[in-house]
């Protein structure tokens, strides 16, 4: 009995080690981006709570917590609850599978990277449902643009998550950064790792794909009859997701812990930490995208998702899968 | 072993308590979202046995496609004047012979099913495949499916092309006077035949035709 109740304490305690550190990091990397924003505007931005701006989003937080919640009277109150809930919970739990290290990983199962692709198509539910409860015609709109969107563009991400796995053989990410060790597949899958990029942009609503949140024409799309808490939780969850699709890059294309050369100074730096770097570099660019182009009509969105990129992704599978079989290269026998 | 079981009557129970409320709920939107969390319930027990590659695929087919859709056609159904025609008015009576046959059908299918089948305990023995065990669930499928069951495997391929086929053949058609954007024709204008210069003559103006 005891060493059941060490077993559970033992997870407990490892579940906490990473989602802490990820909560932390999500309200950091808020902080980052508006300050990236705003530096490109040639602003401040954020610096007047704590150091250089840092307690920002911690302020923020307070400011939402003791915020009234209003529930619209004719909102379908169960889902409208539980779409903020659904949402942050699938940002959180796809966290569970991503290897930091060789071993510093929660969970180390067969089909990670199916698990990945599998929770964030999961992620069109909190908007969905969040869009249909509040009973109201913009959130309903965004709601719709969105799941549209988002079912797109997972096609594309897919087809390119295939093309990573016909190099890998294996759909455990860390067989994924173990194969990358000769060499990273963003340069042999370059293509690839661009129309990853701009998916995964499309993926989490971050400009210039933000049509569910138009403001320009839908208020604030599924968000609108949402305040309080339960705003910062889609909020929350938005930027996990954000966080999770720049580790999903890092580990498909980027080598995940793995340091650029195998030489002197950078095979000391410890593996975590390689990941962390390359996390943030994914997210510099996510930031900057974010400041520098403007938003897609929605007509150019779809017709990037399904004419452009799917029909390159597959036709790069074809190339992939006989570049390797030609030159015996196939990692399965 | 025990948190095994607990883990599987807890999804089992929720899958069979989610079928039942998806059956019985009078709002459509909430079937949608019963029959989801359905399909993860059950998604979790084929992890649980092993299968954990059906079970994924399962959770991004159903669950992360096919539902979505199915819950964009149900959002846009006006779900109060639906309920009127079918629970209020008086020749709802009209559906119910039709009900009564498909439910007397599927019923005396399941019971010839349920009838017929015997619990195998040492499944493993009676299939004519090898299992090897040092092999993940992916590979092995893989191994079986593009080998021995090639086609079957691209049979079933062929028909959800058809399929799909079928479903744009019959939902395409052409309109008529739609201005459309040619991002070749954007881009490959030139200045001659875009700017025109023309001299106005005075009180009569000029006309345009595009």
């Amino acid at each position: 009995m005891s060493d059941n109740i060490f077993i559970i304490f033992n997870e407990v305690y490892k579940i906490l080690f990473l989602l802490i550190p990820v909560l932390v990091s999500v309200a950091m990397i808020v902080w980052l981006d508006r300050r990236v924003w705003a530096f490109v505007q040639k602003r401040r931005g954020p610096n007047v709570v704590g150091p250089f701006g840092l307690l920002q989003s911690l302020a923020d937080a307070l400011k939402y917590m003791f915020k009234e919640i209003i529930i619209p009277a004719t909102a379908n109150k169960v889902i409208f609850i539980l779409a903020p809930i659904v949402t942050m919970t699938l940002a959180l739990i796809a966290w569970a599978v991503i290897p930091f290290n060789n071993y510093f990983v929660l969970a180390d199962i067969n089909a990670g990277i199916l698990y990945l692709f599998a929770i964030s198509s999961l992620g069109v539910y909190g908007i969905i449902m969040g869009g249909w409860a509040s009973n109201s015609k913009y959130p309903f709109l965004g709601a719709i643009r969105s799941a549209a969107q988002m079912v797109s563009y997972e096609v594309s991400i897919g087809v390119i998550i295939i093309n990573v796995l016909l190099c890998v053989g294996s759909l455990n990410l860390g067989d994924i950064v173990l194969a990358q060790e000769k060499i990273w597949f963003v340069v042999p899958l370059f293509p690839m790792f661009v129309i990853f990029f701009i998916s995964s942009l499309a993926e989490t609503n971050r400009p210039p794909f933000d049509l569910p949140e138009a403001e320009a024409e839908l208020v604030a799309g599924y968000q609108t009859e949402y305040s309080g808490m339960m705003y910062a939780m889609f909020w929350l969850g938005e930027y996990a997701n954000i966080l999770l699709m720049c580790a999903m890059g890092s580990i498909l294309f980027l080598g995940g812990w793995l340091s650029p050369i195998d030489i002197f100074p950078f095979n000391l730096v410890p593996g975590p930490l390689w990941m962390i770097i390359k996390i943030l570099l994914l997210f510099l660019l996510f930031s900057l995208v974010k400041a520098i182009v403007p938003r897609y009509r929605y007509d150019q969105l779809m017709r990037l998702g399904w004419k452009i990129f799917l029909p390159l992704s597959l036709i790069w599978v074809i190339l992939t899968s006989s570049f390797l079989f030609y030159f015996d290269l196939l990692p399965v026998k | 072993m025990i948190a095994h079981s607990i883990f599987f009557y807890f999804f089992s129970t929720i899958a069979v308590i989610s079928a039942i409320m998806l059956t019985v709920s009078k709002n459509t939107v909430h079937s949608v979202f019963f029959l989801i969390l359905d399909f993860i319930s059950i998604s979790c027990l084929f992890i649980m046995i092993g299968a954990e590659f059906l079970g994924m695929i399962m959770l991004i087919v159903y669950v992360g496609a096919v539902a979505v859709l199915f819950l964009f056609v149900v959002m846009m159904l006006n779900v109060a004047e639906q309920k009127n025609e079918w629970f209020k008015a008086t020749d709802s009576t009209s559906h119910i012979p039709v009900g009564f046959i498909i439910s007397t059908i599927i019923f005396f299918e399941l019971l010839f099913v349920v009838g017929g089948w015997k619990y195998k305990p040492n499944i493993s023995n009676a299939i004519s495949l090898e299992i090897n065990d040092s092999m993940s669930n992916t590979h092995a499928l893989g191994n079986i499916i593009y080998t021995d069951y090639i086609h079957l495997f691209q049979l079933s391929g062929m028909i959800l092309l058809v399929a799909m086929i079928g479903a744009i053949v019959l939902t395409f058609r052409k309109r008529e006077g739609v201005k459309k954007q040619s991002y070749f024709r954007q881009i490959s204008r030139e200045k001659e035949e875009g700017v025109q210069l023309i001299e106005v003559e005075n009180n009569k103006g000029v006309k345009f035709d595009d």
